[in-house]
């Protein structure tokens, strides 16, 4: 069997939210936690391969991380030598020991406190997100630096300040009750939820892509530590049948491609699949959430085999509990789509008219708002909506995208003076 | 002679691996699996959607429906259905059904990610036996 630096950092990885978690609650502070893990990893790289891994990485690490650390302030103040490093390789019995004295309960909380303080209500979203990406899943500086198209200079300089932040609040050690429990589970699925967007809207920057992929490990594992929560059900669900989308989401010149003109085969039907189980246990709870009902919406269009196939009028009902639930001007903008297919685009341009003010900053509002023009013959209104949805896109694809929509616009029916101009010709 | 292989491992670590990692494992699996399937030898292999999308039926009195996988040890795992059905709750009525045919214990509702049928000859083999 090959135990290899892959299968070793793939089981670190694993097991750094619980044990970055449960060294956080012996010391007390973030940094020396994250130096005892470190230190741990080290000894992991140097020993595992030699010995094989242990049957828990996690307890492992976590009381290799908590000697070292221990070590390391008895050498500060007494100069005392380290154990050779070969003590060190027969830890199955003491491992088992430490495995016994963590109770699942424990492990549980950790994790979510590690998760937990990334939520800080004064972190900006995006440090929110550099935070937690830096501090339980691990991924390097430079890493998250590549992954916002920041500087690594700039990127340790926003995630220091971000942790002076959390360090100075006070991170609650107590066991929380059942109510703070719900507020802390409700936070870090927001934020699980901000990491995996920036990964979706990534377009094609890989080194972002790749959140998608981390949100969704989190959110398994937080699942796997409250596996009665329907909203992280709901969470998880949501993220995987988005995230299966991915391979027919750009086309091969990095353009994006709308839900209804993607190749359904190239779905990722596995991860669909666990999407659409994850949803039917929610579903189970009777207890609607925000999560449940937009990973209810995404199954419908992951259920239709083409997009003609899609229940648009039970998508219209979901927005509709939706906007009951979260209300937002997005959410009215999102349920347009589907009142558009149901009741024609009229009733949809009537429906997003009010939003008009509040949206007059959001690209996919001028966006709806071209292409419903559009549907409805109204050329001029089409091409000022999607001359301002160009001035706000946010990525090139999205750009590009309406620019087709724009090109096309111009060439079956040019702008009055411009006919003027072809004719003169 | 049929056996049937239970494959066990940490699935944090195994459900974390990148598309290159898991394709290469598939691919090393895959000339073993050919090699079997060539000989006849190979039977419906399948592999599991993870822990964190399974729902467990206790068949007690009255039946319980849990979230999450099977956690009991007093129990051993005695033999495994594959079912086509529409959603989670055709699963569960199937489970019913069957639990009033055989009470105690408990089934696992696990979602697929894979589904192989295998060698007509082990197929066929299965059902002589059966």
């Amino acid at each position: 069997m090959s135990h290899d630096l892959a299968w070793i950092n793939a089981a670190i990885s694993a097991a750094r939210p619980q044990a970055v978690g449960a060294l956080l609650r012996y010391f007390r502070d973030l940094d020396t936690a994250e130096e005892a893990f470190q230190d741990a990893c080290l000894r992991a790289l140097n020993n595992w391969p030699r010995n094989g891994p242990p049957r828990d990485p996690a307890a492992w690490l976590i009381m290799v991380g908590r000697n070292a650390a221990l070590d390391g302030v008895r050498k500060r103040s007494r100069q005392t030598e380290l154990p050779p490093e070969d003590t060190l390789s027969d830890l199955d019995d003491a491992e088992t020991r430490v495995a016994e004295q963590i109770d699942a309960s424990d492990y549980r909380d950790d994790v979510l406190r590690l998760m937990f303080i990334c939520c800080h209500p004064d972190l900006p979203a995006t440090q929110q997100v550099a935070l937690a990406l830096r501090i339980v899943s691990g991924l390097s500086v430079k890493q998250i630096a590549r992954a916002f198209l920041a500087s690594e200079a700039a990127m340790e300089q926003r995630i220091t300040r971000a942790k002076a932040r959390v360090a100075a609040g006070d991170a609650e050690f107590a066991t929380p009750g059942p109510v703070e429990r719900a507020e802390r589970l409700a936070a870090v699925a927001a934020m699980l939820y901000l990491v995996f967007n920036e990964g979706y809207s990534a377009g094609d920057n890989p080194a972002r892509a790749q959140l998608c992929g981390e949100a969704i490990r989190l959110a398994r594992l937080l699942l796997r530590l409250y596996q009665t929560e329907p909203e992280i059900m709901g969470l998880l669900a949501l993220m995987l049948i988005q995230h299966a989308r991915t391979p027919a989401r750009f086309d091969a010149e990095g353009q994006i491609v709308l839900l209804e003109d993607q190749d359904r085969t190239l779905w990722n039907r596995p991860m669909i699949n666990e999407g659409l189980a994850l949803i039917d246990k929610a579903m189970r709870h009777r207890r609607p959430g925000a999560y449940q009902v937009q990973a209810a919406i995404a199954a419908l269009h992951a259920r239709a085999p083409t997009p003609a196939d899609t229940d648009w009028a039970q998508i219209d009902r979901l927005y509709a509990s939706l906007e009951r639930l979260t209300p937002s001007p997005v959410v009215t903008l999102n349920r347009a789509v589907a009142v558009s297919k149901v009741a024609g685009p009229e009733a949809a341009l009537e429906m997003i008219a009010p939003l008009a003010d509040k949206l007059s900053g959001y690209f996919h509002f001028h966006g709806l708002a071209g292409a419903l023009n559009l549907e409805l013959g109204r050329h001029a209104e089409a091409r000022t909506a999607f001359d301002r949805a160009i001035a706000l896109a946010n990525t090139a694809a999205e750009a590009s995208h309406i620019r087709q929509h724009l090109d096309r616009l111009m060439a079956d029916h040019p702008p009055p003076d411009e006919r003027a101009a072809t004719r003169a010709k | 002679m049929l056996y049937a292989l239970l494959c066990y491992n940490d699935e944090d670590v195994v459900w974390a691996w990148d598309k290159k990692q898991d394709g290469e494992v598939m691919q090393r699996l895959g000339v073993v699996r050919d090699r079997l399937e060539a000989a006849g030898k190979l039977g419906p292999s399948l592999r599991l959607l993870p822990t964190t999308a399974a729902t467990t039926f206790r068949k007690s009195d009255p039946p319980l429906v849990i979230d999450g996988p099977f956690a009991e040890t007093k129990e051993q795992l005695l033999g495994i259905y594959i079912i086509d059905v529409a959603d989670l709750d055709e699963a569960l009525q199937v489970a019913r059904d069957l639990g009033e045919a055989n009470p105690g214990g408990a089934y696992e509702i696990r979602p697929l990610a894979v589904y192989n049928t295998g060698s007509p000859e082990a197929v066929a083999k299965g059902v002589a036996t059966a």
